[in-house]
């Protein structure tokens, strides 16, 4: 078996995790705030950051959806091999990545009154992260603060549905901000 | 299920022996090959559990048989090659012996591996297999009824 692009993964697998780990739930619970993610090096197209995001939150129970943008065999053959997630159709999905304008959103799993958390997370690939554009205001914010987003109307939709929603993790190189569904949008 | 293919029976067959054999006899004859090839860990060795399944019989149902503990280890070769060991117990080292075999296996070296390492692995467990037999076949009690001469 002749498989490249296998390396990349976490060098000291329990602590670059753990450190990883601190860095997404620092940015869920401080919706709009860009932090840093560094450890492993995942084969393009993924982001450093959304490669560490699926080596941090993924394993062998989390059905996983790519995008078209990022269904290439690399990336397969480094997720199973680091992570052991199945992949799946959207409707299945537990975490999905990719594009913003490749992921299926409405087929996307939003939980159910009784479960709330079984709904999906969304790692989206952007060019660019920056704190200018949309409004975002709710829990761990405080007043306000801005975060550019692909489209706003998804958002404000999401966060009608609480406690159902979809959350969603933005990457953009080794960069990451988060947006829960807590977040409101405008 | 896919049929499998002639290398990876050849590849099975080598990697369930480095799996079951004691850690300390892969060890010496790590030792004894001298072989000393540039690699790269892919995931370094760690411990974890497996459910080991299986069916009665070979039939039926597969049913939890138990958990046991594993240490698996992945490396990559100077030139590309990707080996892979997962041996039972908590042996680091062997794992990680056992993934350079398995890349060693699918590289020029194939042939001195096998003498050096897997032909004498494959010969200690035939005699372990035929002494734990030997020694079974002791205890053996065989039933028999005597003609009676009723007739």
């Amino acid at each position: 078996m002749q498989t490249q692009g296998l390396e990349g993964g976490f060098s000291d697998l329990a602590i670059d995790a753990s450190h990883a780990f601190r860095a997404i739930m620092t940015a869920m619970a401080r919706p709009g705030k860009i932090g840093n993610l560094s450890g492993a090096r995942p084969p393009a197209p993924l982001s450093v950051a959304a490669g560490i995001v699926l080596l941090t939150l993924c394993d062998p129970e989390t059905p996983l959806f790519l995008a078209s943008s990022h269904d290439t065999t690399q990336v397969r053959d480094w997720i199973t091999f680091h992570t052991g997630a199945p992949f799946a159709v959207a409707k299945g999905a537990m975490f999905a990545v990719g594009a913003w304008d490749d992921l299926p959103l409405p087929a996307f799993s939003r939980g159910t009154a009784e479960y709330p958390d079984r709904s999906a997370t969304l790692i989206v690939e952007v060019p660019v992260l920056s704190n200018a554009g949309a409004t975002l205001r709710g829990p761990g914010i405080k007043d306000q603060t801005q975060l550019f987003l692909p489209e706003a109307e998804f958002f404000d939709d999401n966060a009608q549905h609480f406690p159902r929603g979809i959350d969603v993790i933005f990457t953009s190189g080794d960069h990451l901000a988060a947006l829960p569904r807590t977040t409101r949008v405008s | 299920m896919n049929v499998m293919t002639e290398p990876d029976t050849a590849r099975k067959g080598w990697l369930g022996l480095l799996a079951k054999s004691p850690a300390a006899e892969v060890a010496r004859l790590w030792a004894g090959l001298n072989v000393d090839p540039v690699y790269t860990l892919l995931r370094a060795p760690e411990i974890g559990g497996v459910m080991v399944r299986g069916r009665a019989g070979a039939v039926g149902a597969a049913f939890n048989l138990g958990e046991m503990t594993v240490t698996r280890a992945s490396v990559k070769l100077s030139d590309g090659t990707v080996g892979h060991g997962y041996v039972q117990g908590r042996g680091k080292d062997h794992a990680l012996q056992a993934a350079l075999v398995d890349a060693l296996m699918q590289t020029g070296s194939a042939e001195a591996i096998e003498s050096g390492l897997l032909e004498q692995l494959r010969l200690a467990m035939t005699q372990r297999k035929t002494d734990r037999a030997a020694k079974a076949a002791t205890t053996k009690v065989d039933f028999f009824t005597l003609v009676r001469g009723e007739d």
